[in-house]
């Protein structure tokens, strides 16, 4: 019989042990396999945040408490112009003057600007948060030694200035909003373009084109290979095509601006929005795949042309995951640096971007660029700017996770 | 090419079906009357649900498939080049073994159709109209906005036929309409077929049996046969004929249970 030829008795109970075993040893490699991941995830968190918070040692050329009578925080608009216009020299008062009439400037402009001309902070040494935190005598220490008569403070290197005030030279002055207007600028443009021609092919590919013909083979395959084709390689193309070949149009030439050459906004949302096409077309292929053939047959079997039965119950019913596709594409096109850099992003830039035919940074960029540079309160800010990209990116993937939960249909 | 007589609704000539090189239904000729219920009964993949569909050219959406032979509508060759097969399905409606009704309004469900074949008069009446042909009116009369999805297997299902007789089509193909639902769902969509055949030609596919013998006036038994494994008629008669005395010892097998 069959049973004899199955484990008995106490070969059992050894047998069933040993499967057990087994078991328990791949569930354990699994679990060490998401710690191995969540370490690392909080590694790169508490790094990040470690740099964009701690103590600064600073020091003033003039002391703020001798500039004016008044305290400087109390002084409004016209003290503080008063103020520059004495401080400063009558030439360097003229250029400020001619760049933006001092009295059309804000009383945050213009405290600023005190700042940064007449006290004029200079940072000595910054240090990181859980330094900050846990080795505070140390810290005390090493400034009363090495640089007496500096002020040690506590410094928090995103602030919402940060956010709004642009590019400088000086850390202590310098914000994140020209990266944060040229990637939203950036984006858009690829957006703009990815989204209706990535969907137009998903819609061809899926609905319209012959499954088993060879030619349509080759481009799917295609497809799916070019969204794993490295980033440098579309820059490599954007700089080809965009940058040089349709410098006229980038550039704006074609529209009558005169003042760029192709590095512009335009040249980068293009390539940026050939770069995510492929992911494009993936997803709305994925989610054009999801809806039942049952509904495309209920539309055939009323009378439908195809067309009909594509935009009255294909693409609708598609489209969440359509949208949720387009913005994880879209999270990728904020967080892309080496396109960038060849197609020629600005390093410094003080200026918003105005249109398509701008000069332009990224927020990548900017970090990149300020990660690069040796003083460490440029690495302050990097980490700053890290946080902002990153709570951008997570507030980008959270919007398509809620519309996915929320769109998504059972049928 | 006028020698159909008025009586048939729709007649096939040697009609062959095919999947590629694989014959799937050989030969078929069927005369299908007019304002009858005419059944296809038989195994599992004898093709009875391709041959159904060729009625109105859903297997047009399979892409190796191709159609040798004939089937004439008043005279006409559906499988002529000049014939459109939206057109051909606006005539000939369907209704799909599981119910699907689109995800919209039951009000919607109905309408849509109807919109896009050009519908000119009043929306609201050929609603009601239909959904009281397809027996479904009193239960959905207050709840025309919700979503189709809301109503239990057997009211989708009548939404279904709703959504076709409101296209008026002369035919109607109903592909096994009742193997998804409850034995109550089921008896309200036979009676509602022996209503529907007043104004309508319905062909439907079926594996049970009772239902065919009774709901149907004819009957066509399908079976694979020779070396191809393709399907074919093998008897098409009156229905209380094949239940009763079939010509056809394999008819006889069937219906009785001892085989398939």
């Amino acid at each position: 019989m069959a049973k004899d030829l199955y484990p008995n008795k106490d070969d059992l109970q050894k047998f069933v042990d040993a499967r057990y075993r087994t078991a328990w040893v791949w569930q354990t490699v699994f679990l060490s396999a998401l710690l191995i991941a969540i370490l690392a995830l909080s590694a790169l968190i508490l790094n990040v945040v470690d740099g964009a918070f701690g103590y600064v040692v600073y020091e003033f050329k003039k002391d703020p408490a001798l500039v004016s009578e008044k305290p400087i925080d109390d002084l409004n608009q016209t003290e503080l112009i008063a103020l520059l216009k004495d401080n400063l020299s009558r030439g360097a008062y003229n250029k400020l003057n001619n760049e933006k009439v001092m009295e059309t400037r804000s009383e945050g402009e213009l405290y600023g600007l005190v700042i940064e001309r007449i006290i004029q902070v200079k940072t000595l040494k910054t240090y990181p948060l859980f330094e900050s935190l846990f080795n505070r005598a140390a810290i005390e220490a090493e400034v009363a030694e090495k640089f007496p008569g500096a002020r040690l403070e506590f410094r928090s290197w995103l602030t919402p200035d940060f956010l709004t005030t642009p590019m400088s030279s000086r850390a202590e002055f310098a914000g994140v909003r020209t990266a944060l207007f040229g990637t939203l600028w950036m984006v858009s443009i690829a957006i703009s373009f990815a989204l209706p021609v990535g969907i137009g092919a998903a819609i061809y590919l899926q609905e319209y084109a012959s499954k088993k013909s060879l030619m349509n083979k080759i481009i799917q395959t295609n497809i799916n290979n070019l969204a794993g084709v490295p980033s440098i390689v579309y820059g490599m193309l954007g700089l080809a095509i965009f940058v040089r070949a349709f410098e006229a149009l980038t550039s704006g030439a074609l529209f009558g601006v005169t003042d760029s050459n192709g590095r512009t906004i335009l040249s980068a949302g293009l390539t940026m929005g050939i770069l995510v096409l492929p992911l494009v077309i993936i997803n709305a292929q994925e989610a054009i795949k999801a809806v039942p053939d049952s509904i495309r047959q209920a539309a055939y079997g009323v009378g439908a042309t195809r067309w009909q039965t594509v935009w009255s119950h294909v693409l609708p019913n598609a489209l969440p995951g359509i949208l949720t596709g387009s913005i994880l594409a879209m999270s990728r096109a904020v967080g892309e640096t080496a396109p960038l850099i060849i197609v020629g992003a600005s390093t410094f830039i003080s200026v918003d971007p105005s249109g398509p035919f701008s000069k332009f940074t990224a927020l990548p960029i900017q970090i990149y660029q300020w990660t690069a540079r040796a003083q460490s309160e440029f690495h302050a800010i990097a980490a700053a700017a890290i946080i902002v990209l990153l709570v951008l990116l997570l507030t980008l993937n959270a919007t398509a996770i809620l519309l996915r939960n929320r769109f998504q249909r059972r049928y | 090419m006028q020698t159909e007589t008025p009586q048939y609704a729709i007649e096939t000539r040697n009609l062959s079906i095919f999947y590629g090189p694989f014959e799937a239904v050989k030969d078929v000729d069927l005369k299908i009357e007019k304002g009858k219920i005419t059944a296809i009964i038989g195994p599992s993949g004898c093709g009875k649900s391709t041959l159904l569909r060729a009625f109105n050219r859903m297997n047009d959406f399979v892409p190796t498939s191709h159609v040798n032979g004939e089937i004439l509508m008043h005279g006409i060759n559906l499988y002529s080049k000049e014939i459109d097969p939206v057109e051909v399905r606006r005539r000939i409606g369907m209704v799909f073994q599981k119910p699907n009704p689109f995800p919209k309004s039951i009000y919607e469900n109905i309408a849509w159709g109807a919109r896009i074949n050009g519908f000119k008069g009043n929306m609201d009446e050929l609603v009601e109209q239909s959904l009281r042909g397809a027996a479904l009116w009193d239960e959905v009369k207050d709840k025309l906005k919700e979503s189709a999805y809301a109503l239990s297997g057997g009211q989708q299902q009548r939404l279904c036929i709703a959504r076709t007789i409101a296209i008026q089509p002369e035919i109607i193909l109903m592909d096994e309409p009742a193997s998804a639902l409850d034995p109550i769902s089921t008896l309200r969509i036979e009676e509602l077929m022996q209503e529907l055949k007043q104004n309508y030609t319905i062909i439907i596919v079926t594996h049970n049996m009772q239902q065919a013998a009774r709901v149907s006036d004819f009957t066509a038994m399908m079976m694979l046969f020779g070396e191809t494994r393709s399907g074919t008629v093998i008897e098409y008669d009156k229905t209380d004929i094949i239940f009763t005395r079939p010509g056809d010892k394999r008819t006889e097998d069937y219906v009785t249970g001892r085989f398939g």
